[in-house]
């Protein structure tokens, strides 16, 4: 099972580039209370065959792994709300795609933890392959909000590439950058 | 730290050009692959990832290759890593959390040395040393 909700989302967004997608969305939008991750993707997509069993988890394509008959990663995350009360909706059409928008409710105990966003991002960006990915970053709470927005093809093109320790040092760096003004945002407006 | 633009991002790659160019030859041959599946992901792969980066970062290597793939059919000692380079076998290591993989740099990459307990597959049995590699 995921440690974080963080893990989660990196799940889905692998999925999305297993399925040959040339472009990748994710928003993952805070509140105090709760996080939504929404991925969309114009990849294989599904049948509504495929659909229905897309919470199963001994149900697989078989692609990856002809020997095996498990699929996991939707599986942990239907479990992982159905316990913690929130929400899980997904869409898919054969050849046109798929998205997925879940709900973490944050102040349900059984709710996993959110985990680190620039890491996940960094991790989601450097997967290898020839893909856009847009992911847009939003926090809002009582106090303060902040939001920026991360483009795959725009960071590749800033640090040299997405495959050499140093330049994913740069990458690392910025996407750090990008949330630790955000707490030190939140932490100044509330103070 | 203060929220870096993108502006800013390019700038930084221009001042650690000349110190790249200068290496760009160096370790360019060596590859570290992550196993990001789902079951990668669920074990922590995500923070070994990091630690690589913190750690070729530290031993200022700066041209090594730092990929992901899916599983390797190795569930069961995730987080797994695989790694590429002249002169040593191609070693898959498993159970890698942060302190393996930092000893992977240490060890494998800068020592040419296998970290041992923790070979999983690849190399023949008989240039695997008994009793791990304290």
């Amino acid at each position: 099972m995921h440690r974080t909700i963080c893990d989660f989302a990196l799940d889905l967004v692998q999925n999305s580039i297993e399925a040959h997608s040339t472009l990748i969305m994710l928003d993952f939008f805070e509140t105090e209370e709760d996080l939504t991750v929404f991925v969309a993707d114009n990849g294989s997509g599904m049948s509504p065959e495929q659909l229905e069993k897309v919470r199963d988890p001994f149900f697989t394509d078989g692609i990856k792994h002809t020997k095996r008959d498990v699929g996991l990663g939707i599986a942990f995350l239907a479990q992982a709300i159905e316990m913690s009360g929130g929400e899980f909706d997904i869409d898919s059409r054969e050849g046109q795609g798929t998205s997925v928008k879940f709900r973490f409710d944050k102040t349900n105990i059984d709710t996993p933890p959110v985990g680190n966003g620039a890491h996940t991002f960094f991790a989601a960006l450097t997967y290898p392959g020839e893909f856009e990915m847009v992911i847009n970053r939003k926090f809002k709470n009582s106090a303060v909000v902040y939001s920026y927005s991360l483009t795959r093809s725009e960071l590749s093109e800033a640090v040299g590439g997405l495959d050499t320790s140093g330049s994913l040092r740069l990458l690392r760096t910025y996407l750090q950058s990008q949330e630790e003004i955000s707490e030190e945002q939140a932490l100044g407006r509330m103070n | 730290m203060a929220k870096m633009t993108l502006e800013e991002l390019r700038k930084l790659r221009e001042e650690q050009k000349e110190s790249l160019s200068r290496r760009s030859t160096e370790n360019k041959d060596i590859q570290i692959i992550v196993g990001m599946g789902t079951c990668g992901i669920a074990a922590g792969a995500k923070e070994t990832l990091n630690a690589f980066i913190e750690e070729l970062e530290e031993q200022d290597l700066k041209t090594v290759r730092v990929t992901q793939t899916g599983c390797m059919g190795l569930c069961y000692v995730e987080p797994t890593v695989e790694v590429v380079m002249p002169d040593m076998p191609d070693v898959i290591y498993g159970n890698v959390d942060p302190e393996i993989a930092r000893k992977i740099i240490r060890k494998h990459i800068l020592n040419k040395t296998m970290v041992n307990d923790h070979v999983f597959d690849r190399p023949a049995a008989d240039i695997v040393e008994e009793g791990g590699d304290q």
